[in-house]
């Protein structure tokens, strides 16, 4: 075991290097330049060639990429061209942010999404069914940005049941964390809910048919059992690895949902320093990522070699 | 059983927090900004959304009223020497900066200084007339400069009279923004990046009667929609930049109000006349088929329709309310005859192409199909390239396109809508136009200290300019304050600020 997690460290550092390079020289290729960007209205001209050499712009490629990589190696990220503030302290600031989105998200999708698809495969073809098809083909179907500001419209501005958009981190205040996260949750997790639904459903269908339901219900078991303790409990498996999934496609879906409720999160961070070139911003964030990605596989891996013992020999 | 106590005593105690932290907040100003504002340094900032902080942040030596008219701030008078090469302020006495250290002229030797030297500093060319300062006592403070120069004033009204700490300076050198130590009427608590910026009302404040409020908290929403319905559910106290859309709908909510000022900016069509290779075609060259661009364009329509008639249609790098503005040539009417004939005369009888770049917004998209229409039946083809405004910028400033639509967000001075663009190698003079005669009258303006010999120079650059035109100006913004009706006492400024003082939010 531990032969294989040191060969898939040796593998993830040319991964990680790729990563690297391509992060630093899309970037570059990107029109538009940073240091005009910076040097406000006026372009000085003095002040940009300072920033252009303060920022070693005016170095060859290989060089900025050396030095950059060099610094991130010991921990330094550099600082937002932007702000001044440092990438990795920014990044510590909003990952929290983010993750709290995501998973009131995902707690809402799994709330709506598995009791939806179960029943629509216990009552399939009726109009129940059908119904729940609709309102999943729609969850999937309607646009985040439009759903959300029509539910600020309804939910802050006519009823005023939620504030409008904004954050309050959960430590300062649970409740009104969670008062200002519920309608950016619940649009993200719309969307996600409508898939869990259909995977939960058809999960549901094919066992249904199986032999051992129909011993159970020859037994004489309520419905709800047979339901819920032999049917669901063996839908699951599959309903759970697409729940892992999905929490990828939550964090890309998060990065709209900020914007739209103007949450201080990461994906707002990373889509305000692509448009202002924040360079060294988005370096890290994508480095950042990019690291955390593979090390979230390499755990999957493990994690597959100790529960299914026939994988550990490959 | 004992540890669901605990919870729910800590839930309690959580919600009584919350219910005393809501009274305290009572006199929270909420403002919603457009932006986040970038670093929070009077030196290095170079934002529009971060002067609109500073205006409670850091006090200037001067101010300006809503006329323009330059007013004491943090320096009680000024007297100009007759040969106009220096200026001596008397300071305010008894004003401290939010860490206590004291307010005097050595404080303001330090911030020139400062502004002047940081190799950071984007505040080098809005001082650099200043070659001397003097301490001419603990009070009194003496700029030599090299030549006359009538903008220093308004310069020092903006960031670069905004006066610093010292103190705070010298110990966080260039980081001196993630902690900003001003001596304004309120001080700096907390920002969260592209969430809030919170201060505080300052208890020393030397004008702190006219202070009502005891925190301001500054909330940037860039999307309009959506902060315009936090002002409606009150999470908002006011909000600044209403798209000129939303006007009806917020003059109909009889819980909201609105305040305008014309801006002292404005936006208009920058053509490549001598910028490289770009300049070279039949627009550039030719001055007759800009002129027929010009008049093919209907403004008043251009801001009905775009913007449902809030902003102020325009021909001048000044807006028709500015006392800059030169009457002799006002907002000229639509004439597509006209236009024709001009491109006639040119050569281009059967029409001509020309390709316009512009910010891939929808408002400025919106504008230029406008612009794109009306140009089209004078037998003017646009073709329009939509760029994201870092690229835009960087081919402009590279002289890599035929016409931009590009604005200027405007200065008190005349000189600064002007002066760079139109003067030859002139630092944002993208267009790369000069003419000798103008560049000595627009000189002449920015050295004179008298009013009348500046304004007929601004005029005969005027006569010239109008002829020429590298720039198609089209319109001005105006400033659109949204507030809640309990807010008392907000005075719109054309600088587009919000100045405190004075506001209240009644109970």
């Amino acid at each position: 075991m531990l032969a294989f997690i040191g060969r898939r460290l040796l593998i993830a550092i040319p991964t990680i290097i790729l990563i690297s390079i391509f992060v630093f020289t899309l970037q570059k290729l990107l029109p538009g330049d940073p240091i005009l960007v910076m040097a406000g209205e006026e372009r000085d001209p003095e002040v940009i060639a300072f920033l252009r050499e303060k920022y070693r712009l005016n170095d060859p490629v290989i060089v900025q990429y050396f030095a950059w990589i060099g610094a991130a190696l010991q921990g330094d990220l550099g600082i937002s061209l932007r702000t001044n503030q440092p990438v990795l302290e920014l990044i510590a600031e909003k990952l929290p942010v983010t993750i709290q989105l995501a998973t009131m998200a995902l707690v809402i999708a799994m709330v709506i999404g598995i009791p939806a698809g179960v029943l629509s495969a216990y009552k399939k073809g009726t109009w129940i069914d059908w119904v729940a098809n609709v309102v999943a083909l729609s969850g999937l179907s309607v646009p985040n940005f439009w759903l959300g500001i029509m539910m600020i419209l309804l939910v802050s501005v006519q009823l005023g049941w939620l504030p409008a958009s904004g954050y309050q981190p959960f430590s300062d205040d649970p409740l009104q964390s969670i008062k200002t996260m519920l309608m950016p949750a619940f649009v993200l997790g719309t969307a996600i809910a409508a898939t869990l639904m259909r995977h939960t459903r058809s999960a549901m269908l094919s066992v249904l048919k199986s032999d051992y339901i129909r011993t159970a219900r020859a037994k004489g078991l309520s419905e709800r059992i047979v339901l819920v303790k032999h049917a669901l409990r063996n839908a699951l498996v599959p309903i759970v690895t697409v729940t892992t999934l999905l929490f990828g496609e939550l964090l890309a879906g998060a990065v709209l949902t900020e914007q739209i409720f103007t949450i201080p999160g990461f994906g707002k961070l990373v889509v305000d320093a692509v448009f202002n070139r924040d360079y060294a911003v988005v370096q890290g964030i994508v480095l950042c990522t990019g690291v955390a990605f593979i090390f979230m596989n390499l755990l999957a891996d493990v994690a597959y070699r100790v529960l299914n013992p026939r994988m550990r020999d490959q | 059983m004992a540890h669901t106590k605990k919870v729910a005593l800590a839930l309690a105690f959580g919600l009584a927090a919350a219910g005393v932290t809501g009274a305290a907040l009572a006199q929270d100003m909420r403002i919603g900004l457009q932006e986040d504002p970038d670093v929070l340094d009077p030196d290095q900032s170079r934002t529009f959304v971060g002067r609109i902080v500073y205006a409670s942040l850091c006090d200037k030596l001067v101010d300006i009223t809503p006329d323009l008219e330059i007013v004491p701030q943090l320096a009680t008078g000024w007297e100009w020497s007759d040969d106009g090469l220096s200026l001596t302020m008397t300071l305010r006495e008894g004003v401290v900066f939010h860490d206590g250290t004291p307010f005097n002229a050595e404080a303001v030797a330090a911030n020139i200084d400062r502004s002047q030297n940081l190799p950071e500093s984007r505040r080098k060319s809005e001082l650099s007339s200043i070659t001397g300062v003097e301490v001419v006592d603990e009070y009194t403070i003496r700029f030599s400069l090299d030549a006359p120069d009538a903008t220093l004033l308004a310069q020092l009204a903006d960031r670069a009279g905004m006066m610093i700490s010292p103190t705070a300076a010298e110990a966080a050198g260039t980081d001196f923004g993630l902690n900003p130590v001003c001596s304004g009427p309120f001080s700096f608590v907390e920002r969260i990046q592209q969430d809030r910026i919170v201060l505080q009302a300052f208890p020393d404040y030397w004008n702190a009667d006219a202070i009502n409020i005891d925190s301001v908290t500054f909330l940037p929403i860039p999307d309009t929609t959506v902060r315009l319905a936090n002002l409606r559910a009150g999470d908002l106290d006011m909000l600044e930049r209403l798209a000129a859309t939303d006007v009806a709908s917020v003059m109909a909510d009889e819980d909201l109000t609105i305040e305008q000022a014309v801006s002292l900016g404005y936006q208009g069509i920058t053509i490549n006349v001598a910028n490289g290779a770009g300049a070279d075609n039949p627009l550039g060259q030719d001055a007759r088929i800009r002129q027929a661009l010009s008049l093919s364009i209907d403004r008043n329509v251009i801001n009905q329709v775009v913007f449902e008639g809030a902003f102020a249609p325009g021909n001048q790098p000044f807006p028709p309310t500015s006392p800059w503005y030169n009457d002799a040539y006002p907002v000229p009417e639509r004439d597509v005859e006209a236009a024709r004939a001009l491109l006639a005369e040119a050569g281009f009888a059967d029409g001509i192409t020309i390709t316009v770049q512009v910010a891939n917004n929808p408002v400025q998209t919106q504008l230029m199909q406008v612009v794109q229409a009306m140009a089209s039946e004078a037998g003017i083809t646009i073709e329009l390239e939509a760029k994201e405004f870092a690229t835009l910028l960087a081919d402009q400033s590279a002289g890599d396109y035929q016409a931009s639509q590009v604005g200027w967000s405007g200065r008190v001075d005349p000189d600064g809508n002007i002066h760079q663009f139109m003067t030859t190698g002139g630092g944002i003079n993208d267009s790369g136009y000069s003419n000798e005669e103008v560049d000595r009258l627009l000189n002449e303006a920015r050295t004179s200290t008298d009013l009348e010999v500046r304004r007929a120079s601004y005029n005969a650059a005027r006569d010239i300019l109008i002829e020429d035109l590298p720039i198609i100006y089209l319109y001005h913004v105006t400033w659109i304050w949204a507030l809640d009706d309990s807010v008392q006492g907000f005075v719109p400024y054309p600088d587009g600020m919000i100045r405190l003082e004075g506001v209240s939010i009644a109970e």
